[in-house]
């Protein structure tokens, strides 16, 4: 699904963040890639992801078998890329509903699917808002206008379960949440697993990964993969905490 | 004297694309000689068989016009007009004015059908009377029967000067004095078309009335005369919309519109304005001086103007409110858009006379390229304007960081009691929300179009249906290229 090769990237100030990340996802699997503050976790999802103000100096990225580094943003997302983001942006003025239903008509376009019409799609929203146990307020407000910060990150879940992607990064997502909307990010975490999906889990702790149990857990430190292992890896970095990985830089 | 437009067309070459409305109609065009004197203005008079009242108005306004000077305050930069170079008057050269849409020039339907314009059967689906302008004379009015069982006056100005001489006497120039400006004394001496609109006491007009104008023939400033009465406890909705063929010299439009709201009366006047706005080095494109203004003569009256300013290479425009009744109610609503090297000053005045008057503005403006908008609003509460209140919004949204945002208001109290309220916001459409979009699978046109959209929501929503969802995708278009 996802593999990453000695891959190397800048930021705009010209400092190397990423310093040889190598990384191989395969479809089925969720991943954890944990890791102290600065060690390159957010610098990786957004050069996955194609966030303007990165610069991949070494190594390749391929996506289902091809090159993800050389399409913009909107074509990674539409090819089955999807990133929930630590911190949500502001949309004035645009309905959540409007939003999700562009987004994901473009999407299905892209597919070569039928968009859907009204009707069809708030049955789809409903069927969604059910299983995530999120209340229908949420669609009719602008794109995360005076959300809370658990809203925000609930929304980004429903946006996740709506987009249905192939390959989901959750940056952080669990971050700051109180325990029913960790819940609720975990419920569409495990919703969205299956054999031909996979998801990369960017988290600073490990509490959420007692709701979402991964395949692998991945240490990031340095701007490096420093350790790979289980899932009891998170639970000994619970109890050890990252000093032992030092800085790899 | 005519002209042969058909040169024009070889001249223009392969019409460059970006601009989806230029082309030129081939058709003979009546124009007056260029130049602009006594002479023109009683050529354009007896061309359109005026009664000497009229043509006595014109001189006046012509008198007026000479003595006085462009004005120089807005935050313009507007090249020398040589007024004498221009031509006067143009009309598609016809004998008589066609009974109906047979009648109409072939040529001229297509390019009505080009521009998508509900004309024929299409009008009548749609609901729309549409009071087609080419050039300066109405070429044909739908809906005029329906209107006209039900009282209603929709008719070119020049019918409404032979049918209704003492309407047109009693209101012409009574909100927009013939001296006003310098561009609306321009207008009131060579105007030559343009649309009237009267609906009679406690009449709800029950269609949106609705003109396109279209300027065609090479160097012919358009000077289009809109004047609306809605009587006693009436309403009555207009939409004006503009689109005009591409062309490498500037273009001069001068219109003037007036409205006369009497006692419990509301008018609702929308514009989506999409002149040519010049290539994207800066070159052509339309100046568009308009005078627009309206008067609450009645208590309880209401007017308001909804503006989406797309087009032009220089937008000077200001639609106004004058509270004269009691508890009459002003609004303005404006979208004013510049890219590439567009210009654009533009608010509006309200003005306060009544007691328990009410106004609110709320202004959208959106800078791309290397476009200047500024928004000037004049907000002036009269001695007696007991209770009179006004709230103010002004919100800029800057694309890029050559583009320029301004915002002047001008604010005038001369009554303790009176309230004012002004907020002003400007913003940058920033990298993170296009790429929030754009992580969704829109696309970075359509990423930036739904943030724009989503920024113009409050004006928008004012729009009448059919105008909003064209003026959602005009913003689309406008902004074209303007990131990436």
């Amino acid at each position: 699904m996802l593999e990453i090769k000695g891959l190397h990237a800048r930021i705009a100030d010209g400092r190397e963040i990423l310093k040889g990340v190598d990384l191989d996802v395969k479809a089925g699997e969720v991943h954890a890639i944990m890791g102290p503050n600065g060690s390159g976790k957010s610098t990786l999802a957004g050069v996955l992801t194609g966030k303007p103000g990165y610069t991949v100096t070494q190594g390749r990225v391929l996506y289902q078998g091809s090159d993800l580094l050389t399409l913009a943003p909107d074509e990674r997302a539409r090819a089955g890329v999807f990133l929930a983001f630590q911190y949500p942006v502001e949309i004035p003025g645009v309905n959540n509903m409007y939003f999700l239903r562009a987004a994901l008509n473009a999407t299905r376009k892209q597919r070569g699917e039928a968009e859907l019409d009204a009707g069809q799609f708030l049955k789809a929203v409903r069927a969604k808002l059910k299983l995530l146990d999120i209340g229908e307020d949420l669609l009719q407000r602008g794109v995360n206008v005076g959300f809370s910060g658990g809203e925000k990150k609930r929304n980004e879940i429903f946006q996740m379960a709506m987009l249905e992607p192939k390959l989901a990064i959750l940056d952080e997502t669990d971050s700051g949440l109180d325990i029913d909307a960790l819940q609720t990010v975990a419920k569409g975490i495990n919703a969205l697993r299956g054999p031909d999906r996979a998801v990369l889990l960017i988290t600073h702790y490990q509490r959420l990964l007692d709701h979402v149990v991964p395949d692998r857990v991945h240490v990031l430190s340095g701007g490096r993969i420093a350790k790979s292992g289980g899932k009891e890896l998170a639970l000994e970095l619970e109890k050890s905490g990252y000093a032992a990985f030092g800085d790899a830089a | 004297m005519s002209s042969d437009t058909s040169s024009d067309v070889s001249k223009l070459g392969a019409l460059r694309e970006g601009y989806k409305f230029g082309f030129v109609t081939e058709i003979d065009s009546d124009s007056a000689p260029p130049g602009l004197n006594d002479d023109t203005v009683r050529y354009i008079s007896a061309k359109k068989r005026e009664p000497q009242w009229l043509l006595d108005w014109r001189l006046e306004a012509f008198h007026h016009w000479q003595k006085m000077e462009n004005p120089h305050w807005a935050k313009l930069r507007v090249a020398p007009i040589d007024y004498q170079a221009a031509t006067y008057y143009s009309a598609p050269k016809r004998a008589n004015a066609p009974k109906s849409l047979d009648e109409v020039d072939p040529e001229i339907l297509q390019t009505y059908e080009k521009l998508g314009i509900p004309l024929h059967e299409r009008a009548a689906l749609a609901g729309v009377a549409v009071d087609a302008v080419f050039d300066s004379v109405s070429v044909a009015t739908t809906f005029k029967k329906t209107l006209g069982d039900l009282g209603i006056i929709f008719c070119s100005f020049g019918e409404a000067v032979r049918e209704h001489p003492e309407l047109v006497r009693k209101y012409l120039g009574s909100v927009v004095p013939q001296g006003d400006n310098f561009f609306a004394a321009l207008n009131s001496a060579v105007f030559s078309d343009g649309s009237f609109v009267y609906v009679p006491k406690g009449l709800r007009c029950p269609m949106e009335l609705s003109t396109y104008f279209r300027i065609n023939a090479a160097k012919t400033g358009q000077f289009e005369r809109t004047l609306i009465i809605a009587d006693q406890g009436s309403y009555v909705s207009y939409l004006e919309g503009c689109t005009a063929p591409q062309r490498d010299e500037n273009q001069l439009h001068a219109a003037v519109v007036e409205l006369i709201a009497l006692e419990d009366a509301q008018i609702k006047y929308s514009t989506v304005q999409n002149w040519y706005p010049g290539d994207a080095e800066g070159k052509g494109g339309i100046y568009n001086f308009v005078t627009k203004r309206g008067a609450c003569k009645g208590a309880r009256s209401k007017i308001s103007w909804t503006q989406v300013e797309t087009g032009s290479a220089i937008t000077w425009k200001y639609p106004s409110c004058i509270l004269e009744g009691d508890d009459s109610v002003g609004e303005f609503y404006s979208v004013a858009i510049t890219n590439n090297f567009q210009q654009a000053d533009t608010g509006t005045k309200m003005i306060h006379i009544g007691k328990n008057t009410r106004s609110t503005i709320i202004s959208k403006g959106i800078s791309a390229g290397k476009g200047q908008n500024t928004y000037r609003g004049l907000v002036r509460m009269q001695p007696k304007a007991q209770n009179a209140r006004n709230y103010t919004q002004c919100d800029s949204l800057l694309i890029g960081d050559k583009c320029g945002a301004h915002t002047v208001p001008y604010i005038e109290t001369r009554n303790p009691t009176a309230r004012v309220e002004h907020e002003a916001t400007t913003s940058k459409i920033s990298d993170d929300q296009l790429f929030y979009c754009q992580s969704r699978g829109l696309s970075m046109e359509d990423s930036l179009s739904l943030i724009v959209n989503g920024f113009c929501k409050a004006v928008l929503k004012e729009l009448p249906m059919e105008f909003a969802v064209e003026a959602q995708k005009l913003l689309a278009v406008s902004l074209e290229g303007s990131v990436g």
